[in-house]
């Protein structure tokens, strides 16, 4: 039997797709790096991964140019069906731009780029996204981000995770990922994919990348 | 072809970090007369064919405006 295809998107100034990858790996999953200029997944794509970095220079907004690549017509049927996608970062600024998550994600409120490890308490324990944990329980997974203030009505989607202590950012009620109504599209801004290794501080990354598969 | 002149703002209420900086800034360097600071974009299109206003309109729905946190105008300099 060959492993499940997990599609990890590729935009010029993507960065985070090796560490994307080896996460996939890491939960048993094939990853398939996709183009964005492609029209299609590859064929028999489970889920879709949308890694960090600076897709377009974030030039104009982050995010906005990458969302209206053709590969995110593809994604946005993707998930319209209920399958899963998971946007880190860079890539979670491209599911808010491109509708598939509301809302959208502003300068920090320091206007400072913020890189450290953070305590993420899970808010809404009934998504597929942190795995058995229950509300209250805190995941350590880094961030490194400018524009990570998340802004919108959270009424509109599910509250996943929120910064635990002080708020980093100025993100709206401490948010630090949110998944669509539905729950099979997640966006975050930390990144899971950092937090795999015992020798790095924190596996707790992981549940992400199970829950694409599970 | 025609120049059109696209305003892109922050909305009012929403908080702008960049203007309140420069605020800061310009108040540091003894102009205490600025009571506010917005910062936003100027975009300049040169564009063919006929309602280059309407055109542009619809380039600001679908890309060069966030209109959760944008306003845009749109200007056809005479």
């Amino acid at each position: 039997m060959s492993a499940t295809r997990v599609a990890v998107l590729r935009f010029p100034g993507t960065l985070d797709h090796q560490s994307a990858a080896r996460a996939v790996q890491g939960v048993g999953a094939e990853p398939v790096f996709t183009h964005h200029e492609d029209t299609a997944l590859p064929t028999g794509t489970h889920a879709v991964v949308i890694p960090g970095g600076f897709s377009y220079g974030d030039h104009l907004r982050p995010g906005a140019l990458a969302s209206r690549t053709p590969i995110m017509g593809a994604v946005k049927d993707h998930a319209k069906a209920g399958g899963k996608v998971l946007g880190i970062c860079n890539g979670f600024q491209i599911l808010c731009e491109s509708g598939l998550l509301p809302g959208v994600l502003r300068p920090n409120a320091s206007l400072s780029f913020i890189c450290r490890q953070a305590d993420l308490e899970v808010a809404d324990a009934g998504t597929p996204w942190t795995g058995g944990r229950g509300a209250g329980e805190v995941l350590s997974i880094p961030f490194k981000h400018h524009d990570g203030a998340w802004f919108g009505t959270p009424g509109e989607a599910r509250v996943v995770l929120r910064y635990k202590g002080e708020n980093p950012n100025g993100s709206i009620d401490k948010i630090a990922g949110i998944s669509n109504l539905a729950g099979n599209v997640m966006g975050l801004m930390p990144h899971p994919e950092e937090a795999q290794e015992p020798l790095l501080g924190s596996t707790d990354g992981r549940v992400l990348f199970a829950a694409l598969i599970a | 072809m025609t120049l059109v002149v696209v305003t892109v703002m922050p909305k009012k209420g929403v908080l702008d970090p960049q203007g309140q900086a420069v605020q800061g800034a310009l108040q540091h360097m003894g102009f205490s007369e600025v009571a506010d600071v917005r910062v936003g974009k100027r975009i300049e299109l040169e564009i063919n064919g006929h309602d280059p206003a309407g055109q542009a309109t619809k380039m600001c729905e679908d890309l060069l405006a966030n209109n959760l946190i944008e306003d845009y105008s749109v200007e056809v300099p005479g």
